[in-house]
């Protein structure tokens, strides 16, 4: 019983990070209809603005806010440089210009800071552990868990709520329509990258904050696997993301955790295949609309 | 007489593709010693892995992003093929007697290994071509994790993360440049076929393909196995230049410069691998010189690491954003000069030498 609480609890933690990030490729995917690869690497360069502000003394909520709004910039710059050109140019080339940002901020992150895993160290009041029934549990779990759910139901109520949001769904039903009613596209487009970046950046302060080291290349493999918790759940859809980060995280985690000794270490080739098998089943995964435009 | 473009007359497509290449292919395999030689072997096994992504990506619009994972099978089947029996016992554990005592010359090895490599594309394709676009770029990009998980945990059969070792060096320049004027010369005659004609009909428009009786499944598996084949030799061929492999090589990195040679070069046209291979096998050579550190208006410039990917990668967004039909675009001028029999029948005739002198003066004159 207890291991398998404890393995549930990894699979919620690890679940909200994937659905953080997940939200974010969905997002950009509802309103540009491209996947943005390089999402992954803002979780790298929020955690290695924190480092670099922690490191220079700041106090530890001003560096992560800052980490933050400096994760935001890099989204809004990203997408002002290299995507606001092709915004027409066809999915191939959107996938192979972000797989581009992707290694050239890894290769970048390299040059600077050199390919060396860091520690990050955070407050000692996260690592704190408490029981609850029968397992532990550590102040950043909850943490994580609640960021989560505010985050998700901040995005919801800025989608479905505000001005702002009515405009990204109306911008991303039909990008030229919405242009054509006085709704400015590229400030809307600005915003989808702002509310993406902030996730992502939370998802990476809560990832590196829980495991402690990280280096360079921490944000693709990452990335890849919360965009296909995206797919899996449906691109596009909220609801889609959300749980789609989770059923990735308890596969993962259960694969890992119950699979017979000998075939455990191809868990990850496991997971792949399910969500191989989703796909067949689903064309356009669990949450997705039928046909095939963008919603 | 019609006048005929320079570019069009034979005597300059053979000039220009076939003798000047060749001359400074020669040259430079004799003066330039063995660093050059192994740089000039990359440069073709690069232009087989390009072309054959193209194939798929550019031809017949699969857009897919496994073929590193078909370069490993490549890589490793031919591998164990070509090792004795003796190597594979000491190196990897309980390997299947079968499998050990089997050992082929190259040739062989490396067709068993293509043929194997296009088997697996065909079950796999079989799943997943059902998927279209993003689906399918993102199930593709799995299908590389799932063979990089196989082959780091079959430590029976590939000796896992720490791979395998002690290939004898086969790929040599002759064998490495007819094996990529084969690969170029198969493709192409595929591309202007009725059966190439239909991948680009695929590509252009589904529906009007399919009302002309065009299989949209069979196309589309046949071309996805036909790159698998191509694939697997570029890798075969790759571990017999390296004689180390391991499945980490075969991963984003892997998948990522075959992406970039294929859209650099021109994804549409075979003839764009040539290019993109070029530019993805020496640009990195000559900038290997420079990570070091360099001086440069006598600023002394550290070490960069990852210098390599950082340019890459700016010149790729730079090329997307300004040609993002790459360098070769639609055309397949080198391609089909080098195969089309024009370019040799051309040489008997006088038109060609007239017309030649002819060209040369009106582009003076003009």
């Amino acid at each position: 019983m207890g291991y398998f609480t404890a393995q549930l609890i990894s699979a919620v933690k690890l679940g909200s990070i994937y659905a953080l990030v997940a939200i974010g490729y969905s997002i950009v995917y509802s309103i540009m209809g491209m996947i943005n690869f390089a999402h992954g690497e803002l979780l790298m360069i929020a955690t290695f603005s924190l480092w670099v502000l922690l490191n220079a003394g700041v106090p530890f909520a001003l560096a992560v806010a800052l980490a933050i709004l400096v994760t935001a910039l890099f989204g809004i710059l990203i997408e002002r440089i290299a995507y606001r050109s092709i915004r027409d140019a066809g999915e191939s080339t959107q996938i192979i210009t972000s797989l581009a940002v992707s290694i050239f901020l890894e290769a970048l992150c390299q040059a600077i800071f050199n390919s060396s895993s860091k520690a990050l160290i955070i407050p000692d009041f996260f690592s704190k552990t408490f029981r609850i029934l029968d397992t532990t549990v550590s102040v950043i779990d909850v943490v994580t868990l609640a960021c989560t759910l505010i985050l998700t139901l901040a995005v919801v109520l800025i989608i479905r709520r505000t001005a702002v949001g009515k405009a990204m769904r109306a911008v991303a039903d039909n990008m030229e329509a919405a242009d054509l009613m006085g709704i400015d596209k590229n400030r809307i487009i600005t915003a989808a990258f702002v509310i993406g970046s902030v996730l992502a950046a939370v998802a990476g302060i809560l990832y590196s904050g829980k495991y402690t080291s990280f280096s360079n290349d921490m944000g693709f493999m990452l990335g890849v696997k919360a965009f296909i918790a995206a797919v899996l759940g449906g691109l596009g859809s909220l609801t889609g993301a959300v749980t789609g980060g989770y059923i990735m995280a308890v596969l993962e985690v259960f694969f890992s955790g119950y699979l017979p000794r000998g075939v455990v270490s191809y868990q990850t080739a496991f997971t792949f295949l399910v969500l191989i098998l989703v796909l067949l089943v689903r064309p356009n995964g669990l949450f997705g609309s039928s046909n095939r435009q963008r919603s | 007489m019609e006048k005929v473009k320079l570019r069009n007359n034979p005597l300059f497509r053979f000039l220009a593709v076939v003798l000047l290449p060749l001359l400074a292919l020669l040259l430079a395999a004799f003066t330039g010693g063995s660093y050059y030689e192994s740089v000039l072997v990359l440069f073709f096994i690069n232009i087989i892995l390009a072309a054959s992504l193209n194939l798929t990506n550019g031809i017949t619009g699969i857009f897919s992003l496994g073929q590193a994972g078909f370069m490993a099978l490549g890589a490793y089947a031919s591998s164990i093929l070509t090792l004795s029996e003796k190597t594979k016992n000491t190196m990897v554990r309980n390997m299947p007697e079968w499998l050990a005592k089997i050992q082929l010359p190259f040739i062989p090895a490396l067709i068993v290994a293509a043929v194997f490599s296009m088997l697996i594309a065909g079950l796999i394709g079989f799943a997943i071509l059902r998927a279209r676009g993003h689906y399918l770029a993102v199930i593709t990009l799995g299908m590389v994790i799932v063979i990089k998980s196989v082959l780091d945990n079959a430590n029976n059969l590939t000796n896992g993360s720490r791979g395998l070792s002690g290939m004898a060096r086969y790929s040599t320049l002759p064998v490495v440049v007819i094996a990529a004027l084969l690969t170029l010369f198969i493709l192409y005659r595929i591309r202007i076929s009725a059966f190439g004609r239909a991948m680009i009909a695929l590509r252009e428009d589904e529906d009007a393909a399919a009302s002309l009786g065009i299989n949209y499944s069979t196309i589309r598996l046949m071309s996805f196995m036909i790159s698998a084949f191509f694939g697997a030799v570029g890798g075969g061929l790759w571990a017999h230049l390296q004689r180390t492999i391991a499945p980490s090589l075969f991963y984003f990195n892997e998948t990522f410069i075959i992406l970039e040679m294929s859209v650099l070069g021109g994804m549409a046209s075979l003839s764009g691998a040539i290019p993109g291979a070029a530019i993805l096998t020496f640009v990195p050579q000559i900038l290997a010189n420079f990570s070091t550190g360099f001086t440069l208006f006598g600023i002394q410039i550290p070490q960069i690491n990852g210098l390599t990917n950082i340019v890459m990668s700016v010149l790729f967004i730079v090329t997307i954003i300004f040609r993002k039909q790459g360098i070769a675009g639609n055309s397949e001028y080198i391609v089909s000069s080098l195969f089309d029999r024009q370019t040799y029948t051309g040489l008997f005739k006088k038109e060609t030498y007239t017309g030649f002198a002819d060209a040369f003066r009106r582009k003076k004159s003009a």
